[in-house]
């Protein structure tokens, strides 16, 4: 009995169906009752009620950044054990990665209006969640500009790799552009030290959320990518026929 | 190998090879610019450098389709890829030649373009070296995405969607050499970073270039 077992995709399809609901439903009630008890939590002294936004912005910048993370795992393991799920899986994180991006960049120029004076700003931490936002529209505009699936796999796979390498360096690169001339710790994520447990217990509870809701989408997603292939095949085989 | 480099040049330099559409095309940029941004000296040597750089990327992207397609049209990558010199090399080999036909011009004409946007003469040897130093980056980091693409009828775009995020981290370092080389503070340590892109792209884009190109010639 291993993990390797449920690159098989007739018994992924099986656990994942019946661990869906119960992913959905968890995601449901973490995120709707993190959202009502941030909405509750009493306005912070400085920045009012803006602080709210933070259960928002917080735990979807985090999953931009895991997402490219579990696209990146599981390139390599496509690369590396030619698991056709495992490929599917990282075709079907990348939208939901893109959206977290964009969820995080929208909600942080929402806040960043009333606070900074400014919707945009050319901070490091900003500038580098918009330039992965980029690299997840390189990506997913690559698998869809190929017709043949296993191709359209390893070349994604492949700009999954170098494209992480320099994102990777690009993160610390802006640092050292724009380091100094604006608050670059301002958003800084460390809810030990910086933040009340008024704020910080709704936040994980959030985030936690936000990571079922991740998974729920991507099981959807990959079920209904598997789905398309058996469609596709179906369709091949009756051509032939 | 030494063949095929040569092949490579010859290729680019006789007509249609498009060789000397860069600089022209560099100089059409710096052309332009001033009617954009007005004609105020100032102004212009304060986006000099991002200017000059950004300009180096879009000559250098301007041109990638021609390491691989053409190849690939005609058939020729595919004999090269059954050839007893590895693909890595071929990849190596190729992302030099495009350099050299595309990059070194650009390196050596760029103090003229530098003046038409009135860069102040003290950054002048910051700009060579920037350019010397990174313009290798942007062609390796080129011919790995024109292997990528170079199976895709419609490829033009999204190659650039492709390659233009890589080349942040070298536009980023490369404009701030020249940015601290205006005003002569410790732009060696940016070149410093420049280097090791440049190094860090020769390490990974042989072997990334040549198993794309492995998939896309199956």
């Amino acid at each position: 009995m291993s993990i390797w077992e449920y690159a098989n995709p007739v018994k992924f399809m099986r656990l994942s169906g019946r661990v869906l609901p119960w992913v959905a439903i968890g995601a449901a009630i973490c995120i709707a009752s993190g959202l009502v008890w941030g909405f509750l939590t009493p306005p912070d002294y400085k920045q009012g009620a803006t602080v709210k936004i933070i259960f928002l912005h917080v735990p979807a910048a985090m999953m931009a950044i895991n997402i490219w993370a579990m696209m990146l795992v599981a390139s390599l393991i496509w690369l590396i054990r030619r698991h056709h799920v495992s490929a599917l899986a990282a075709k079907a994180a990348a939208p939901v990665g893109a959206v977290m991006t964009l969820i995080a960049l929208i909600t942080g120029a929402i806040w960043g209006q009333p606070m900074w004076g400014t919707w945009w700003e050319w901070d490091p931490r900003l500038t580098s969640v918009l330039i992965l936002f980029l690299f997840y529209l390189g990506y997913i505009a690559l698998w869809s500009a190929i017709d043949d699936a296993d191709t359209a796999a390893d070349l994604t796979g492949w700009l999954c790799i170098v494209g992480s390498i320099f994102a990777f360096l690009s993160r610390y690169a802006v640092l050292f552009w724009n380091q100094g001339l604006h608050q670059g710790a301002s958003l800084s994520l460390a809810p030990g030290e910086r933040m009340s447990a008024v704020y910080r217990y709704p936040l994980y509870l959030s985030m936690l959320g936000f990571g079922l809701l991740f998974l729920a989408l991507v099981l959807v997603r990959t079920r209904t990518e598997i789905r398309r292939r058996r469609l596709a095949a179906l369709i091949a085989r009756e051509v032939r026929a | 190998m030494i063949a095929l480099f040569a092949r490579d040049i010859r290729l680019a330099t006789r007509a249609g090879g498009g060789f000397g559409l860069g600089l022209g095309f560099f100089l059409i940029l710096c052309t332009l610019v001033p009617f954009g941004v007005g004609p105020s000296g100032a102004t212009l040597a304060l986006i000099a450098p991002g200017i000059l750089w950004v300009g180096a990327l879009l000559a250098c992207l301007l041109s990638l389709d021609r390491i691989f397609a053409l190849d690939h049209e005609d058939g020729s990558l595919d004999l090269l890829a059954t050839a007893p010199i590895p693909l890595e090399g071929v990849v190596v080999i190729k992302a030099a030649a495009h350099w050299i036909t595309t990059g070194l011009p650009l390196v050596v004409a760029a103090p003229i373009f530098g003046l038409l946007l009135h860069l102040p003469a003290i950054a002048m040897p910051w700009l060579v070296a920037a350019l010397l130093i990174g313009t290798p980056a942007l062609s390796l980091l080129g011919a790995f995405g024109a292997a990528l693409t170079v199976g895709l009828r419609r490829g033009g775009l999204l190659l650039s969607l492709l390659v233009l995020p890589l080349y942040i981290p070298t536009l980023l370092f490369g404009a701030e050499v020249v940015r601290r080389g205006m005003v002569d503070a410790a732009p060696l340590t940016p070149l410093a970073f420049l280097g090791a892109i440049t190094l860090l792209s020769c390490a990974l884009v042989p072997f990334a270039g040549a198993a794309v190109l492995r998939v896309n010639l199956r």
